[in-house]
């Protein structure tokens, strides 16, 4: 909104001060509540026991929770389970997006508005938590991790975004390709998918940030607690420790709740969330453009 | 000009059956394991819906779809006539208005904020940190919540002892539920639907700000004679495609902050299908719920995307 700090008057100076302060503030109250559980998963139960329950900062940085989760058998199958259904889906997924967009943005292919208008109605009428959980009964998937990724292989979103990349890629290169004698596959393993990278590699992170994230697949289709996925398992860390009815009515000066339980959730939130973090920073930019590209049009 | 429009004429040409398939018989073997996953994860699931016409148990297996004892509108009826109908479509509407009040106004205001400040550094951080939630699950998020508003030594009540008042367990008590539902949601969410203000006012010419400069234009006057009206469309829309999600108050935050203390208020019709159909094995009625919840939300959103296209706009189709 100013391009020149010298010629705007005192209270727009103000304005900017005062925004400056605001998004600081913003940025403040994001970023608190994670750091409060980043440190509170560090801090020892005698230090509680000591101190109090809340620390600031932790005079020892303490690790026992993490040691604890670590050696855990269902932190170690539910990493284990997460990097299956995120590898295997986003792999998977990326190949049925693709097969699907492409074909989908030739504008002249025959049927095409029927399959598109086939899949729009989709994104406006699901069937719903039970005939779904009853298909994926029905087809053998339940209690399985295929269960974690079959259903979901496809985002339309997703489907939609990857046919306008193909859209922008120019019809004379496939052309020329065409006349030197290559066929539908040649052009597409040769010539759309090299020119596609980037767009491949935005849409893998769509999936497999959800992929990762996906904890609702594992309370509906799973029984097994060794197939659970990491959200899962730190979702029951969370609700076993505290969360229940009894909780109501604890008062904050009770020293008959176990200090650890804190700590332990903490850590369990910060192991989950871990891999995200790292990857976010590199991430963020691709998110961000499709943002722009799909919440106002697929 | 002309090369253009013959161009657009090939493009336009309609193929005969026999020529596409001919011309794309690759592409159309490429299609169909994306059509039989819509058929099969999609649709054959819509042909389940039948179930809530029918008394239909757990046991009664698959074939059981066509053979089970036909209800009519049996479960409809009792859906209505219980005391939840009335509670559970008033929580789902109260929590949707009270996130759009709250949520959709804050993140216009986050952009106009971040499109103030001069210098690029300071911006990418804020946007940088607000974003990040984003990317959270809903699990993850629903633990820090519960973590930082526990009675037990969470942060916000140390905060609230600090200044003097009284431990609330936020996600315990009807008062305060719905109100941490929907600052999580803000929390969650505000950063990144800011995104699409943003990308609109970098399309403004900053040439307009430094004529209203020139023409002794103050801050207030700039955002409301020059970036609002730039992004005016854009809010309209996202507004008209807001209305149409207004039966959906967020399953996944409130399935995992919810309890039955909160029920009241917290309880919406997702939680009510999900706990009625997988916890209490109510097929039929659980169906029979989550189909007029459907049928609603088709309504709706049919009717906003009308709205947006009546607008001018494109709508999501």
């Amino acid at each position: 909104m100013v391009s020149d700090m010298k010629n705007i008057t005192r209270a727009e100076k103000v304005f900017i001060i005062v925004s400056f302060i605001l998004l600081g503030l913003l940025a403040l109250i994001i970023v608190v509540p994670m750091i409060s559980v980043v440190i509170n998963s560090f801090v020892s139960a005698a230090e509680t026991a000591r101190r109090g329950q809340f620390i600031l900062w932790p005079e020892e940085w303490d690790t026992t929770a993490y040691k604890m989760l670590f050696n855990s058998d269902r932190i170690y199958s539910g990493y284990v389970n997460t990097l299956f259904v995120t590898l295997v889906g986003t792999g998977l997924s990326m190949l049925m997006t693709i097969c699907t967009a492409y074909p989908l943005s030739k504008k002249d292919l025959r049927g095409r508005n029927g399959i598109l208008a086939m899949i729009f109605f989709t994104m406006l009428f699901n069937a719903g938590i039970i005939p779904n959980f009853l298909l994926v009964k029905t087809i053998g998937l339940l209690d399985t991790r295929w269960a974690l990724v079959l259903p979901y292989l496809l985002n339309t979103w997703n489907m939609l975004m990857m046919r306008n990349f193909f859209y922008a890629i120019p019809d004379a290169l496939e052309e020329a390709a065409f006349l030197d004698g290559a066929n539908q596959i040649q052009i597409i393993v040769r010539v759309v998918l090299p020119l596609s990278l980037p767009s491949i590699a935005t849409i893998s992170m769509f999936y497999a940030v959800h992929f990762w994230n996906a904890w609702f697949p594992g309370v509906m289709y799973l029984t097994n607690k060794n197939l659970q996925p990491v959200q899962n398992v730190m979702r029951s860390i969370i609700v076993a420790a505290s969360g229940n009815l009894e909780d109501i009515g604890v008062s904050v000066d009770d020293v008959q709740v176990l200090p650890t339980s804190n700590t332990l959730k903490c850590a369990s939130i910060v192991i989950t969330t871990v891999p995200i973090l790292v990857v976010y920073p590199f991430i963020q930019k691709y998110f961000v453009k499709g943002a722009m590209v799909g919440s106002v049009k697929g | 000009m002309a090369a253009h429009a013959k161009k657009t004429a090939v493009v336009n040409q309609k193929l005969t059956w026999k020529k596409s398939l001919k011309k794309y018989t690759w592409l159309y073997i490429l299609l169909i394991p994306g059509v039989l996953w819509y058929v099969i994860f999609k649709y054959l699931p819509m042909f389940g819906i039948v179930i809530a016409f029918e008394k239909y148990g757990p046991f009664t297996g698959i074939k059981g779809m066509f053979t089970a004892k036909w209800v009519g509108w049996y479960w409809f009826r009792r859906f209505f006539k219980s005391i939840y109908a009335e509670r559970l479509i008033k929580n789902s509407l109260v929590i949707s208005l009270k996130k759009l009040v709250v949520c959709f106004p804050a993140s216009i205001i986050l952009a106009i904020l971040l499109n103030a400040v001069p210098g690029k550094h300071y911006k990418k951080s804020i946007q940088t940190i607000s974003y990040l939630p984003h990317f959270l699950s809903a699990v993850v998020v629903a633990s820090i919540v519960r973590t930082i508003t526990s009675t037990d030594g969470g942060l916000i009540n140390l905060i609230i002892l600090k200044l003097g008042g009284q431990p609330i367990f936020f996600l315990g008590s009807n008062k305060y539920f719905q109100g941490t539902l929907v600052l999580t949601e803000l929390w969650k969410t505000v950063g990144w639907n800011s995104i699409i203000y943003l990308a609109a006012m970098t399309g403004i010419d900053p040439s307009l700000y430094e004529a209203a400069t020139v023409d002794g234009a103050n801050w207030h006057h700039k955002i409301w004679h020059v970036t609002l009206p730039a992004i005016a469309p854009i809010i309209s829309l996202m507004l008209i495609l807001r209305c149409g999600e207004l039966m959906n108050a967020g399953f996944e935050m409130t399935f995992n902050l919810y309890s039955s203390a909160v029920y009241e208020t917290g309880d919406i019709i997702d939680t009510y299908v999900y706990r009625e159909g997988l916890t209490n094995m109510n097929y039929s009625y659980s169906t029979a719920v989550n189909v007029f919840k459907s049928v609603v939300s088709l309504v709706l959103v049919l009717g906003s995307n009308f709205g947006a296209k009546a607008m001018g706009q494109e709508g999501i189709w």
